[in-house]
């Protein structure tokens, strides 16, 4: 709000204050009643879960393994600093975070090339392409990739005779292949709308000012474009680190990965406090990071 | 703030505690049921494709059980399955009300420690004196009283006939050995199953499936870590598929689950036999059985006990074997089985490979290092 707005404002408030307190007040009440189901559905199916996991991170596990709330203890805590948990933590991150890079360069060349479609019917549509794999389930759409993938599959027809590649199912290139088509959507959507917001009179000043094509680039649309960049890497490395299907279906479950770990806690291990305590030290070092990240004076998202 | 967490904290608590139910009540309501009484429709939660139902009985040309049941006794049946005993755990720990559920061996003992089985009024499951004298007094659950068998079979190697050397019979080498296994590199599978992938390493090694000393367990999952250069994947479902479809050639996995592949990838002019086969491994291989039994979650006692003893009928547990191709542990069942099933050694092993089996056993505390050993072989 600029001084300007006030000013008219601040009359009326000294013409009456009280009467303005209480239309200010009336107003905030009236945000807080729609605020209401979003408030009770959040309590309900977020907040009131996660407290679940964090009390039961503290419980005991039973000798069948059924947790018990007694005995109240760190134990599944402290076993978080075993060195398995970093192994997986640390393989968690680098597929993640690889994952993430891979769909940044693609992504953005692909948001990049949307936005500058001239048509903006040309755009709708091309926006519209890359929503549709959405219209269908993911667990069907991993599946697919497995016909693909196997040994009388499309791809893996084109690889021999090319003579470049083999059967792909069960390696780990199957498992980035999948990764990078299940999120890049997520990295092009909010690129695209940070990239088609940029003013290009100002990249055309550049270009005036005798700056070459990358040097405009990277001095005037990448950085414009950075909170499309931020919005998309976190809204692709948070899902890719707890990534379950994928590995399993494409990968053969050959390498033990976060999400698979967790779900072992809860299955067939049956060690609930350690599976909590997993969810929650993940939940917690999410938070904190995206706490810092805003902290740090990136408000720009 | 504070007093708002405070509340939520509080609450949450009261959620968790809601779990512990008085299963004394539920008891004496089974225990008040007469033989054929029915009281209100049956919630089963069996697992995937194990009991003959709709148009896969038809095409399998067993008769339908459900409709059977439904026709029978007047009440309506919901079928819901699940693929994993731990699955099905979780589901009764967390409240939900089935009637009857279908865990193995080990889990009915892991049940039973937990108070969360109901035992039968014997009176109305008369059908309990059909089962074999083998399966009466199984260590799990001595004299079935919260448990009827209904099915068993054995944990072994499913291959394509040419991939591996079977002259004298097949050695767990072919999946754990590398001068045997290392010509299939890539095109192998491992059951994703710690109790099972574990047991089948324990064996190769020469020691209990249900051991609890921790450098054998270390030993087998270092087995397992070194093996897995040359695995396409870990997994429980849909392996044998993958098997005759060639994405694999050597599988670990459940005896029945193969023969039933064999048989769907089988047309008029293919015979998938005379390409796959099953083999339980010379140095022998777990075992196990699944039974049918009643939780302590159960909403229709009477219902419930009344189907499991329908279940028990001799023509209905042969028509069971004839569909899904485990061996049954019903002694009456066997006049109304196919003869080629009863021949098959495969299903029905010979006495001296019987001899070489093992049954899984609870692991109580142990269990966590079994799956910590195992996530740590997986890498």
């Amino acid at each position: 709000m600029t001084m300007l707005d006030q000013r008219p404002d601040s009359q009326q408030e000294a013409a009456n204050p009280e009467l303005e307190r209480r239309a200010e007040r009336r107003e905030s009440w009236r945000g807080f009643f729609h605020a209401v189901p979003a408030y009770a559905y959040l309590i309900a199916f977020f907040v009131l879960p996660l407290i679940i996991v964090f009390v039961f991170s503290f419980a005991s596990r039973g000798r069948t393994g059924r947790p018990i709330l007694d005995n109240w203890n760190l134990d599944a805590w402290t076993k978080l600093t075993e060195p398995l948990v970093s192994t997986i933590v640390g393989r968690s991150l680098f597929v993640a975070a690889l994952n993430t890079v891979l769909c940044l360069i693609i992504g953005y060349a692909f948001a990049y090339w949307i936005a500058t479609r001239p048509k903006q019917s040309t755009r709708t549509l091309l926006l519209i392409l890359v929503l549709i794999p959405f219209w269908s389930n993911f667990l069907v759409r991993t599946y697919a990739w497995r016909i693909l993938l196997d040994s009388d599959g499309y791809i893996t027809q084109i690889g021999e005779f090319t003579g470049l590649w083999g059967r792909m199912l069960f390696t780990l290139p199957a498992v980035f292949l999948g990764l990078l088509y299940g999120f890049l959507p997520f990295m092009v959507l909010p690129l695209y709308a940070a990239i088609e917001r940029i003013d290009w009179s100002l990249v055309e000043a550049g270009r005036d000012l005798y700056a070459s094509g990358t040097r405009a680039f990277l001095k005037i649309t990448l950085p414009l474009s950075r909170p499309g960049i931020i919005a998309g890497s976190i809204l692709v490395f948070i899902p890719s680190l707890g990534a379950y299907v994928t590995p399993d279906i494409l990968g053969g479950a050959k390498t033990t990965l976060l999400g698979n770990f967790i779900v072992t806690q809860f299955g067939a291990a049956r060690n609930w406090p350690f599976g909590s305590a997993l969810s929650g030290a993940i939940l917690i070092v999410m938070v904190l990071t995206t706490i810092l990240y805003f902290r740090s004076g990136a408000r720009t998202l | 703030m504070r007093r708002l967490l405070m509340l939520l904290a509080a609450m949450a608590l009261v959620v968790a505690a809601c779990g512990d139910d008085d299963a004394s009540a539920t008891q004496a309501l089974a225990d008040a049921c007469t033989l054929g009484e029915t009281d209100g429709d049956l919630n089963l939660y069996n697992w995937t494709e194990y009991i003959p139902t709709g148009a896969v009985a038809t095409d399998a040309e067993v008769v339908d059980m459900l409709a059977a049941f439904e026709e029978d006794f007047g009440v309506h049946v919901v079928l819901t399955e699940y693929d994993s005993n731990e699955t099905m755990l979780a589901q009764i720990e967390a409240g939900v009300g089935y009637d009857v559920i279908v865990p193995s061996d080990y889990m009915v003992s892991i049940m039973n420690g937990a108070d969360l089985l109901i035992k039968f009024n014997p009176d109305t499951v008369p059908n309990l004196s059909n089962i074999a004298a083998e399966f009466t007094d199984l260590p799990y659950d001595p004299g079935n009283q919260f448990s009827a068998p209904y099915q068993w079979g054995t944990t072994g190697i499913g291959y394509a006939y040419g991939s591996i050397d079977d002259e004298n019979g097949v050695s767990w080498g072919v999946i754990f050995d590398p001068d045997q296994a290392d010509v299939n590199t890539g095109f192998i599978s491992l059951l994703d199953d710690e109790r099972e992938t574990m047991g089948a390493a324990l064996i190769y090694l020469g020691y209990s499936i249900n051991t609890l000393v921790e450098a054998e367990v270390d030993e087998a999952a270092a087995l397992i870590s070194a093996t897995r250069t040359r695995l396409a994947a870990f997994t429980s479902v849909g392996y044998a598929d993958l098997l005759t479809s060639g994405e694999f050639v050597v599988s670990q996995g459940w005896n029945g689950d193969f023969l039933y592949s064999y048989d769907t990838a089988s047309t008029d002019d293919y015979d998938a036999y005379e390409d796959f086969g099953y083999a339980i491994p010379i140095e022998g291989a777990a075992a196990w059985v699944d039974t049918m039994a009643i939780p302590s979650t159960v909403e229709h006692p009477c219902t419930a006990q009344t189907f499991i003893n329908f279940m028990l009928g001799g023509f209905i547990g042969g028509e069971l074997t004839n569909y899904n191709y485990y061996a049954s542990p019903n002694a009456a069942a066997e006049e109304f089985i196919y003869p080629e099933i009863l021949e098959d050694p495969a299903i029905y092993p010979p006495a001296d490979v019987l001899e070489r089996l093992e049954f899984f056993e609870d692991l109580g505390d142990f269990g966590t290092y079994y799956a910590d050993a195992y996530s740590a072989a997986k890498g």
